[in-house]
């Protein structure tokens, strides 16, 4: 029996494949510059894709997604080693009349906080940055809420948690201690329901 | 589907009588409706009447497609160049000021460019394009070139045209006459530019309206006509 060769150059690509637009200088496909290869006016050759410039497309994209993985395991790792919070000292009781509120940072130079005196005897802190978006929220004492003037967005006092507008999450609680009459901040809790 | 191989678009220029059906008739398309994408352009406004339509010619070489920096202008395998892809096109212009039969348009409140692209979902399915269909003149004709030759056995379809140093062979033909299409197979544009049309004068002398006085009855009005050169 007769075998039958395929043709040594059966697979091989011939840039002017089901070319039919001409480049201006009307030289053949094959004598243009690369990039004509690349940028084809041809609608056929503009669909095609090779299989190995898929394969290409699948292992950097699978990359990039393993990679994004240990960035995330990474970031929780460095959370983990970071310590307790700093205590800072924020206020007196007496500083602070009831239905007053009071700004201050915690935990660093650049995390606005507001603490509020909502009775004798009860006071909440919160991070200053709402949750959607990051603008300054600001508390609203007579009415029993926090309020993000950017989007409309509504807190409530007591709990920080959202109620109306666009913020889904609550706002990030800091933890009070008293010290006698001082009010100290020792951490930050951020929730997400 | 395709455009079949063996139709093609003719221009006529000097059947055109500027009626602007064509115009009316693309504006009437659903893919761009109320958009006119063939021009009806006036070759020499203030010597003359005479109207050309413009439509996209489709180059063997699309100058358009060369400028784009968006890759947005392709070509079907069946040789039109269609409309600029909408999700690449940036709508910069290159190809309306490349263009040399200044045939693409930007839209610029919808940042797209859009031209005439032989009225594809017609003549894809082979149906004539929709201003072939109407053009009472067949200044616009889609058809064979059997046809063409016995319709108009006087002019030769021409699809060779020359800008300066550029060449361009197009999928639209252009109708020219016979005996200059045989000297030169080509239409070189830039030269025609500085062409002017040789005028004639015609002239109408006021003729009595019959019955009144000095009228006769056997007067040829067209007698009184007057044409000479300009």
């Amino acid at each position: 029996m007769r075998e039958r060769e395929a043709p040594a150059e059966l697979y091989t690509r011939r840039a002017d494949a089901e070319q039919i637009s001409i480049a201006p200088d009307f030289r053949p496909a094959d004598e243009q510059p690369a990039w004509r290869q690349d940028f084809p006016i041809d609608w056929p050759q503009d669909r095609y894709v090779e299989r190995r410039d898929f394969m290409k497309f699948l292992v950097l994209i699978s990359g990039a997604f393993t990679a994004g993985q240990f960035w995330i395991a990474g970031q929780n790792w460095w959370r983990s080693r970071r310590g307790l919070d700093p205590v800072h000292r924020v206020a007196t009781i007496d500083e602070i009349a009831v239905g007053a509120t009071f700004d201050f940072r915690y935990p660093g130079q650049h995390d606005p906080c507001v603490l509020v005196r909502l009775s004798e005897s009860d006071f909440v802190a919160y991070s200053q940055k709402c949750t959607h978006l990051s603008c300054a929220v600001i508390p609203r004492p007579e009415q029993g809420t926090i309020h993000c003037p950017c989007h409309d967005g509504y807190f409530d006092l007591r709990s920080g948690r959202p109620t109306a507008g666009p913020p889904s999450r609550p706002l990030d609680r800091i933890v009070l201690e008293f010290r006698g009459r001082e009010i100290f901040a020792t951490g930050v809790e951020s929730r997400t329901t | 589907m395709a455009k079949p191989d063996h139709v093609h678009m003719f221009v006529d220029p000097r059947r055109c009588i500027g009626c602007q059906a064509c115009v009316q008739a693309c504006t009437e398309c659903d893919t761009h409706k109320g958009e006119s994408m063939i021009h009806l352009e006036y070759v020499d406004r203030g010597q003359s009447v005479q109207t050309v339509p413009v439509v996209c010619m489709h180059c063997d070489q699309p100058t358009c497609a060369e400028v784009c920096p968006a890759d947005a202008i392709k070509r079907t395998e069946d040789g039109v160049v269609q409309s600029a892809r909408r999700p690449r096109c940036i709508a910069c212009g290159n190809c309306a000021v490349a263009c040399p039969f200044g045939v693409p348009e930007i839209y610029e409140d919808r940042k797209i460019m859009m031209k005439c692209d032989m009225c594809y979902d017609r003549s894809s399915v082979g149906r004539k394009p929709m201003c072939a269909t109407v053009c009472p003149s067949q200044a616009l004709f889609f058809g064979t070139r059997e046809q063409i030759e016995q319709l108009r056995p006087m002019s030769e379809p021409v699809n060779r045209f020359q800008f300066g140093n550029q060449t361009i062979t197009t999928q639209v033909f252009t109708m020219v006459p016979r005996d200059i299409a045989q000297r030169a197979p080509y239409v070189d544009v830039t030269s025609a530019m500085a062409e002017r049309p040789q005028g004639r004068a015609v002239a109408l002398k006021v003729v009595p309206h019959p019955g009144d006085a000095g009228a006769r009855d056997d007067w040829d009005p067209f007698s009184e006509v007057e044409v000479s050169r300009a």
